[in-house]
């Protein structure tokens, strides 16, 4: 159990090991580091509690067959507008993403709209795009938007070309154990 | 902001949630717990290196690097660190902007944005765990070449708006 414990946390450690020699060696980067540190904390507590909250509550009331038939293979335009959507309305970093890919995944999500969501999460969310318009001007946020949707659709039409069906199978698997689903 | 509109959302749920069924809401609760337990290590690991990249990284040091007249270097200058590093929007807009006002070119910052936002070198492991390699390779490849193409076409177009 603590053995275990220590294994999943062996790399958090290992950083926390680098901190302790900046400390002595570098103070100026070790202070730097511990704010941005805490700063990312809070971001993190503001972000990821409610989703995961969401997820559980995503994971127990919404039927796979309700799931697979809005965002399953077969879903069509209507799936893939449906996982922009969700994508853009997502608020965070981009690992927030991930969670809510495998929870969509165990509950029968297309491969394609799970990419298309993962897409849309890192590069159409409103709330950045709104940051982005008031931070670097309409002309530079406007511009790069038009570039990113079709650029998303590609990114995902290309990533199911390369990743076997096998794999597919593999990555769905594993999504299906970690959130337990009872499907 | 975002946060409040998540914490409201998520509570509003969950009391819907509870009225309807104290059953179904205890074991979401509880599946929502443990996923969030099997990230957290890679979350906290995530977390404590961005730490150290940011207090590695100022503002006055890459604005030099990645001037307007800095070419292709500065592109995958400021791509490489937008790869590598994590910085939450609310940071990474206004940093860009004042690196623009400091004097950094347009292909450049577009090249950091787009990276910042698509490619997570960091966040890879996590990436991996959740999507196997080949799809989280490939994802972030061809994200980062995406970057730098937009970055180019911005480079040209928008100076012309």
């Amino acid at each position: 159990m603590v053995k275990k414990l220590l294994r999943s946390y062996l790399f958090a450690l290992s950083v926390v090991a680098v901190y302790v020699v900046l400390a002595f060696t570098h103070r100026a980067v070790f202070d730097t580091a511990v704010e941005t540190a805490v700063s990312g904390t809070w971001e993190m507590l503001a972000i990821i509690p409610p989703i995961f909250v969401l997820l559980g509550l995503l994971d127990v009331w919404v039927p796979r067959e309700v799931l697979t038939r809005y965002m399953g293979p077969g879903s069509g335009i209507r799936g893939g507008f449906i996982a922009f959507v969700l994508g853009s309305a997502a608020a965070g970093p981009l690992y927030g993403a991930f969670p809510v890919a495998a929870v969509l995944m165990s509950k029968g999500a297309s491969f394609f709209n799970v990419l298309l969501l993962i897409g849309a999460w890192s590069t159409t969310k409103i709330p950045m795009l709104l940051f982005e318009f008031q931070a670097l001007g309409a002309p530079f946020a406007l511009t790069r938007l038009l570039l990113n949707i079709p650029a998303i659709i590609g990114i995902a039409w290309l990533i199911e070309a390369v990743v076997s069906r096998l794999e597919v199978e593999r990555i769905y698997e594993r999504s299906r154990l970690r959130t337990g689903a009872t499907s | 902001m975002s946060a409040v509109v998540l914490y409201g959302l998520a509570g509003a749920a969950l009391l819907l949630s509870a009225v309807k069924d104290k059953k179904k809401t205890r074991i979401a609760l509880y599946k929502g717990w443990m996923a969030f337990n099997g990230i957290l290590p890679q979350f906290i690991a995530v977390i404590l290196l961005v730490g150290i990249m940011i207090a590695l990284l100022r503002p006055e040091v890459l604005s030099r690097l990645i001037g307007s007249e800095s070419g292709w270097l500065g592109v995958f200058l400021a791509s490489g660190v937008g790869s590598i590093t994590l910085i939450p929007g609310f940071i990474a807009f206004p940093t860009a902007a004042l690196l623009l006002r400091g004097g950094a070119g347009i292909t450049q910052i577009a090249a950091f944005v787009s990276s910042l936002m698509m490619v997570g070198v960091v966040t890879l492991s996590v990436e991996i765990s959740y999507f196997g390699k080949r799809a989280a390779i490939v994802r972030n490849v061809v994200a980062y070449i995406f970057a730098l193409v937009v970055a180019v076409i911005m480079g040209l177009v928008v100076p012309v708006w």
